[in-house]
């Protein structure tokens, strides 16, 4: 595992009391230019099914891969139609809303150069903007302020990142000072987790297995008494704790926004979401991926109508470590794999479309022969944002901040 | 050291200990036994509770802040109430009768009430800040050993600072800590004497009735402190003490009493008996008669009581309990008391000897860590040694044993069926704990270097799985390698 091979100390110890977002003031080339950019950035850690959340329903493969849970156009509920060959998740209204209108895009069969199938590796190489983990303790937003901070471009307020939860995110972590905020209310442990606890305590300490599965039980009951999902019929398909979830990721991401409209605030943001690695019963038009998905939904209305008058000048980032395998497994999920879809948000997008090189869904044309193939380098929509919408240096970009991208062309066209 | 050596080592710091921590496995070496006795002849003492007021001032603090706040209560509705008069007179007579004195009265409580929480509580800071030396104290251990017996003993000798909130933590260091590895007698005086603990058993309120005091005010007897002394303490319940040995051991307790805090600035709060308080005469306990005067009298009984057999045996099962087994071992019960007996209630050597004996280390780790052990653990597994008291006695609280507040002077229980019901909540804090280490604490080096690689194949794929390392930690947090010993 790379990074953090040490203990904390003290100083580390008091800086990770604090975090879930990290922040900047805005470059001065920007301000010289009337503009005032905002960028948030949202890791969806353990890996999203991008297949399940933006379905290729117009790939002749794609029933026959996914079979019963394959999203369609005519499924229950149905798909919601972005063009002529992908549909969105039914669980994003929101986002669906936003793409029509032009303030969203989709990145499909997106990867970064990671080809392993670790989540902390895939992580470490996503938020460092290194090309191998373990290779840096910062990440790559951080250094796109200190280029620019070196560069004596940034308002000399200060350089500030904002990183929300109680952990900064990688991303943001390095020189450049970093504010921190942490929601009151806790994340409660994901269903995720519980599964995998009562799996470990199944097979190593029966009693503790009895005592989870009744607490576990009693929290479907609470669910399903008070907290149902008022977009489902059935009121057993939110799990327990999934309102939970919702209003901490409504509140997570609508803080981080009301921090970067602020006239004197950061103008940069991180912040980490958990719960995708769907092994189990990932679900698509229900269920466990289309719950999250739906609070990731929540989190963007949260983020949009928190950013008030500056959300013509925001974009939002939403990436995850890798993709997930095209095919499902034994025990109803995906396992860990590569292609996924990257989510663009925000009033200052050039959206309403799907950028993706299509790669197609037959095994010779899977990564691996199980995993959708990346046909589109993450670092270039990245670079394509620091760029166009911070305008960071294309040659800082290649040397400092994705170091080793100089054959990765920033992506253009992405902001309007 | 061999695999069989790190195996030894960890459960030495699980069963014994405060947990694993960074360097704790070769702390420990290959000699589990010899390491823990060995911490013993370490002294207990924290030399940050130099800065910690001892538990008569912390009283006299209290005591002080808690005057001062009546008399300004007093005074700011005495103020309300001849504002209102004055606004009365100004008034019709009618219109004043209609409604306006159940008003009155409501706005003059609020006004007293509203004055004295303008004087802070120095009770809380107190507790918060002996909380932080106890705990910073068990996550800096090598082993904890020593740590974890002076939590044994506060727990069996509980106060509760729900009740005197002000002493709590100097009582366990001046009472507990500093006798855990003494003699069980001179523990024994020093937790029955101490202001706190008759505080918190109404030892202050009880009078003989034939005291100068008791006549006088026609009061009398509180039986809380013998009783519990008898039935907890020392003998155990169903040991055959009668009521009328509680009694007669209650007037001779009648006395032991503290210097009140308005009548002395300068030993406010410490112990002193009160001849007018006290049963005159001599009393039967336990079919012997103490003739003594004074607090004599007291300390009498309570060197009999701590070399009583019940005691010793009584004791040793708690302390087997505590450390080995729900049901620990007889053999090891009696090897204990038998120590316990034969060195004159030598408590380092009782310990020493529940050590050294294999019956302390066959057993499978069978027992369910209290709450407290486990996040203690947890922590230390980080190599975390600082912590904010807030955050931490809050945690403790959420998990049902909030620090030095136990519901009854029984303490907190020690069986698995007390607490394997909380497990669920401990989730929540595990997970709230691994959110705010992830992104300096490793998983992969707590098992590697931290325990050795000592844990579970099973854990290990789980947290080489997990889906992020705040998940990867909270299942390694809430393995079973991490809750039982």
């Amino acid at each position: 595992m790379g990074l953090d091979r040490h203990l904390p100390t003290r100083r580390e110890l008091l800086a990770g009391s604090g975090a879930l977002f990290a922040w900047s003031q805005m470059p001065r080339i920007a301000r010289a230019e009337g503009r005032d950019p905002r960028l948030l950035v949202v890791i969806l850690r353990g890996a999203l099914d991008g297949l399940g959340a933006v379905a290729p329903v117009g790939d002749p493969d794609w029933v026959a891969l996914r079979g019963d849970r394959a999203l369609l156009l005519d499924g229950k509920p149905p798909a919601l139609p972005l063009d002529s060959f992908f549909a969105l998740n039914p669980a994003m209204p929101n986002l669906h809303r936003l793409y029509k209108s032009g303030k969203a895009a989709i990145v499909h069969a997106t990867a970064t150069p990671y080809r392993e199938r670790s989540h902390f590796d895939g992580q470490d190489v996503l938020e460092s903007g290194f090309t191998r983990p373990g290779a840096t303790a910062s990440g790559w937003l951080n250094r796109a302020l200190l280029a620019m901070e070196s560069g004596g471009r940034v308002d000399p307020r200060g350089s500030r990142a904002l990183g929300i939860g109680s952990v900064t995110p990688l991303v943001v972590r390095g020189s450049a000072p970093v504010m921190t905020w942490v929601p009151q209310k806790l994340l409660p442990a994901s269903q995720d987790t519980q599964n995998r606890l009562l799996d470990l305590y199944q097979h190593t300490d029966p009693k503790l297995a009895t005592v989870l599965q009744a607490r576990m039980k009693l929290a479907s009951l609470d669910g399903a008494m008070g907290a149902g999902d008022p977009m489902s019929d059935d009121p057993t398909l939110a799990p327990p704790g999934i309102a939970r979830v919702r209003a901490y990721f409504a509140e997570a991401a609508g803080t981080a926004a009301r921090y970067l409209a602020k006239p004197d605030g950061p103008r940069v943001g991180a912040m980490g979401f958990v719960g995708w690695d769907t092994h189990i019963a990932e679900g698509a038009a229900s269920g466990q991926l289309y719950n999250l998905l739906g609070a990731l939904d929540g989190a963007f209305a949260a983020i949009e109508s928190n950013m008030g008058d500056v959300w013509h000048e925001t974009v939002v980032a939403v990436v995850t470590e890798f993709g997930r395998t095209a095919r499902i497994n034994g025990t109803q999920g995906t396992d860990h794999g590569t292609g996924t879809v990257a989510f663009l948000i925000g009033g200052g997008l050039a959206g309403g479309r799907v950028i993706a090189d299509w790669p197609g869904l037959k095994s010779a044309q899977l990564f691996e022969d199980r995993d959708l193939k990346p046909t589109t380098d993450l670092r270039a929509v990245l670079k394509g944002l620091l760029r166009d919408h911070l305008r960071v240096e294309e040659k800082i970009l290649a040397e400092t901040v994705f170091p080793g991208s100089t054959d990765v062309k920033p992506m253009g066209g992405l902001v309007g | 050291m061999s695999n069989s050596a790190k195996a030894e080592a960890v459960l030495a710091l699980h069963r014994f200990g405060m947990g694993p921590r960074p360097g704790s496995i070769a702390a420990v070496g290959s000699d589990p036994r010899g390491a823990l006795i060995a911490e013993l002849d370490r002294p207990l003492v924290l030399t940050a509770a130099a800065s910690l007021p001892p538990s008569a001032k912390a009283y006299r603090t209290v005591a002080d802040a808690n005057a001062r706040r009546a008399a300004r209560a007093k005074q700011a509705q005495q103020q309300a109430k001849k504002q209102q008069m004055a606004a009365a007179q100004a008034m019709s007579e009618d219109q004043t009768q209609a409604h306006g004195q159940v008003q009155d009265k409501d706005a003059a409580e609020m006004a007293a009430k509203q004055a004295a929480e303008a004087v802070p509580d120095p009770g809380r800071p107190m507790y918060l800040q002996e909380a932080k030396l106890r705990t910073e104290a068990a996550l800096a251990a090598d082993i904890g050993f020593a740590e974890r017996l002076v939590w044994f003993w506060s727990n069996h000798f509980c106060v509760s600072a729900n009740k005197i909130q002000s002493m709590s933590g100097a009582y366990e260091r001046e009472a507990v800590r500093a006798n855990a590895l003494g003699r069980f007698v001179d523990l024994l005086l020093a937790v029955e004497g101490h202001p706190a603990m008759l505080f918190y058993l109404d030892n202050l309120e009880s009078m003989g009735a034939n005291s100068i005091a008791g006549i006088n005010r026609s009061r009398g007897l509180n039986e809380n402190i013998a009783r519990e002394i008898m039935e907890l303490h020392t003998l155990g319940v169903r040991t055959g003490y009668t009521q009328d040995d509680v009694i007669s051991f209650a007037n001779v307790m009648t006395g032991w009493t503290l210097v009140p805090p308005g009548a002395d600035p300068q030993h406010g709060g410490e112990f002193t008996f009160n001849p007018r308080l006290h049963e005159p005469g001599g009393q039967t306990v336990l079919g012997k008669r103490y003739e003594q005067e004074d607090a004599e009298q007291g300390r009498a009984v309570l060197r009999d009581l701590a070399a009583h057999p019940a005691t010793s045996t009584h004791v040793a099962t708690k302390l087997a309990r505590h450390f080995v087994a729900d049901e620990p071992p007889p053999a090891l019960i009696e090897q204990m008391a038998k120590t316990f007996r034969d060195t004159e209630g030598d408590l380092k050597q009782v310990a020493i000897a529940m050590v050294s004996s294999d019956d302390a280390w066959r057993g499978p780790p069978s027992k369910l860590k209290r709450p407290g052990e486990w996040v203690a653990g947890m922590v230390r597994a980080t190599g975390i040694t600082t912590v904010d008291p807030v955050r931490y006695t809050g945690g403790q609280e959420l998990l049902g044993e909030a620090l030095w507040r136990p519901s009854a002077p029984k303490g907190y229980p020690d069986d698995e069926a007390s607490w394997i019901d909380g497990v669920g909540r401990r989730l929540d804090i595990a997970n709230n704990f691994a959110e705010r280490i992830t992104g300096m604490a490793d998983p992969q080096i707590i098992i590697e270097d931290v325990f050795a690689s000592e844990i579970a194949p099973e854990v290990k794929q789980a947290v080489g799985r997990a889906e992020s390392r705040q998940q990867a930690l909270a299942l390694l947090f809430m393995s079973a390698d991490f809750q039982r010993r």
